[in-house]
């Protein structure tokens, strides 16, 4: 699809969700919502003594089932499956740079996704909800995010290219 | 606003609608995203940025047109270390792992593997911040800055920040449309019919900006209709007199709302039984919504210049259902004709006896009212919350 088409309608998306709940989309916040959800169950006493998870269990008592954003990835997992199934893209695949095995993606990958869950929860937010959603309502802390996790992007581009170029 | 079960299937429709564009988009190939960093493929940018401006413009509109109300929306909090630290880190686990969360979701959804190892490696990265966490809950909380606005750091208006993001928008497409084929060695060919529609695009948007950068806002039309019809309209059917009032408030006090459109100083040095304080400039705020629009109880609106329980009676037209009225003379008039009352003089006629008696009568019982119901009178006032949103 036609990039600028494909954001356009982004965009409408958007700003349908703004209009009917009065928030932005957001994804980092559901992994959030799930993965302390299950350390809430599966080692209770130990969130007692962790502040962050604790009062995270107090204001979401509800657990990830009545959570928005864990509701919007459900619905993102759909959407995104559908669009793979018509487009012929569905199908147990790796992708990776040229000069790498399946072995370092898999490992670079999961690297990758700590720093990224780790900065989404310091950073309040990640591409989609402090990024995109807060240029949509033009917040200040959305835009510097934005520029931050870009910037720092390019500025480690060129130390880490032996994963993605030839 | 709606109910909680029900948000939850709009965020499940939102979401849908948001995987199927990313994943069209092509956001579930890694290779697409990292380009950009690398100068090949700069589809994240244009689908960003695109989406960006796009949603910044609709909420602008719809905020000009009365149909979206701007305080209330959540607006992603800045606290600036935290959000550069944060961001940074960021971009390191972009450019190692080849994702951000939302696209390494749809990915995984179609079956990428290395997706799948993002998504749990940011779970891992949740865990550690939360263990983590006393280390770097200053920096965190720090320079918490609250729901600053792009315009407000440049110190400019909203519309005039919209251009400006819009104006730079289309100028980066340009240039990366340009470096993209520069990378490639692919000639950058001139399409006549491409040029049309996205000249076209920028000047719907420029067109949409505009329009609400020159003309008035709602609000502003509302004001200016209503500044019209008070000087010529007729409000006396709409007009009750003091000693009807009077009656109304001793015998109904439960069955109406008495509103004070003056200022709120105004309103402490004297106010009538039972009234209620909405100075005529913050009418139109949500949170009397609750008074202005309901069947239950009838509105009196009363001020010391007439003009002003004039306009603040159409006002309410405006913005509710309710049946409402206005108080023939000032408040300063009705604090006279219902204290300090002389009695009639010996060649006082019946109907001036009648008067005084009625009005003695009324003065009394509004006070007994007033003192007897003193607590639990107060009108409960909804406080307009403003929506939590968070990521």
């Amino acid at each position: 699809m036609n990039p600028y088409l494909a954001g356009f309608l982004l965009g409408l998306v958007l700003l349908g969700t703004i209009y009917v709940t009065g928030r932005g989309l957001g994804a980092s916040g559901a992994v959030k919502s799930v993965v302390l959800s299950t350390v809430v169950k599966v080692a209770p006493r130990h969130v007692a003594n962790t502040p962050f998870i604790k009062s995270y269990s107090e204001e979401h008592p509800d657990g990830p089932l009545k959570d928005w954003l864990v509701f919007e990835v459900i619905g993102v997992i759909i959407g995104a499956f559908f669009s793979g199934v018509i487009s012929n893209r569905v199908g147990i695949k790796l992708e990776r740079g040229p000069n790498i095995t399946n072995r370092t993606r898999i490992i670079a990958a999961i690297i990758g996704g700590a720093f990224f869950g780790f900065g989404s929860q310091l950073g309040r937010g990640c591409t989609s909800g402090a990024a995109l959603s807060g240029m949509a309502v033009m917040s200040f802390g959305g835009l510097i995010t934005m520029v931050a996790i870009f910037g720092s992007g390019y500025a480690f581009a060129w130390f880490f290219r032996k994963l993605w170029l030839k | 606003m709606i109910s909680n079960e029900f948000n939850l299937i709009i965020a499940l429709i939102a979401g849908i609608g948001f995987g199927f564009v990313l994943e069209q988009a092509g956001f579930s190939s890694t290779k697409k995203l990292v380009g950009l960093f690398y100068g090949y493929d700069f589809t994240v940018l244009k689908v960003f940025f695109t989406a960006g401006v796009t949603a910044m413009i609709g909420v602008l509109w719809l905020a000009h047109w009365g149909l979206l109300d701007l305080s209330l929306i959540y607006i992603n909090p800045t606290f600036l270390w935290s959000a550069l630290l944060g961001g940074a880190i960021m971009g390191i686990g972009f450019i190692i792992g080849g994702f951000c969360p939302g696209t390494s979701i749809c990915a995984a959804s179609i079956g990428k593997l290395d997706g799948l190892a993002f998504v749990f490696g940011g779970g891992l990265g949740v865990i550690f911040f939360a263990e983590g966490y006393p280390l770097v809950k200053n920096i965190y909380l720090s320079e918490a800055w609250g729901g600053v606005l792009m315009n407000e750091m440049l110190g400019m208006s909203k519309i005039m920040f919209a251009v400006l993001l819009t104006v730079v928008a289309f100028i980066a497409f340009y240039l990366t449309g340009l470096l993209e084929n520069r990378v490639n060695r692919v000639p950058t060919a001139v399409n006549k019919r491409k040029r049309a529609i996205y000249a076209s695009a920028i000047g719907f948007a420029l067109l949409l900006l505009a329009v609400i950068a020159f003309f008035p806002d709602s609000k502003n039309r509302m004001e200016a209709r209503i500044n019209k019809t008070v000087i010529q309209k007729d409000f006396t059917s709409a007009s009750v007199p003091a000693d009807q009032l009077a009656s109304d408030i001793v015998n109904n006090y439960y069955r109406i709302n008495i509103i004070d459109v003056r200022d709120t100083a105004a309103f402490r040095a004297y106010h009538l039984p039972f009234a209620i304080n909405i100075p005529y400039e913050i009418m139109a705020d949500r949170r009397w919504g609750k008074i202005l629009d309901q069947k239950h109880k009838v509105n009196y609106f009363y001020a010391d210049d007439k003009q002003i329980a004039a306009k603040a009676y159409l006002l309410a037209g405006y913005l509710g259902n309710a049946e409402n009225y206005i108080l023939n003379g000032s408040a300063v008039n009705f604090h006279k004709l219902f204290s300090n009352l002389t009695p009639p003089g010996v060649e006082a006629n019946k109907s001036e006896i009648d008067t005084y008696n009625f009005r003695q009568k009324s003065a009394t019982e509004m006070k007994i009212l007033v003192d007897a119901l003193k607590n639990s009178s107060e009108p409960v006032i909804a406080k307009t919350t403003k929506i939590k949103g968070g990521c």
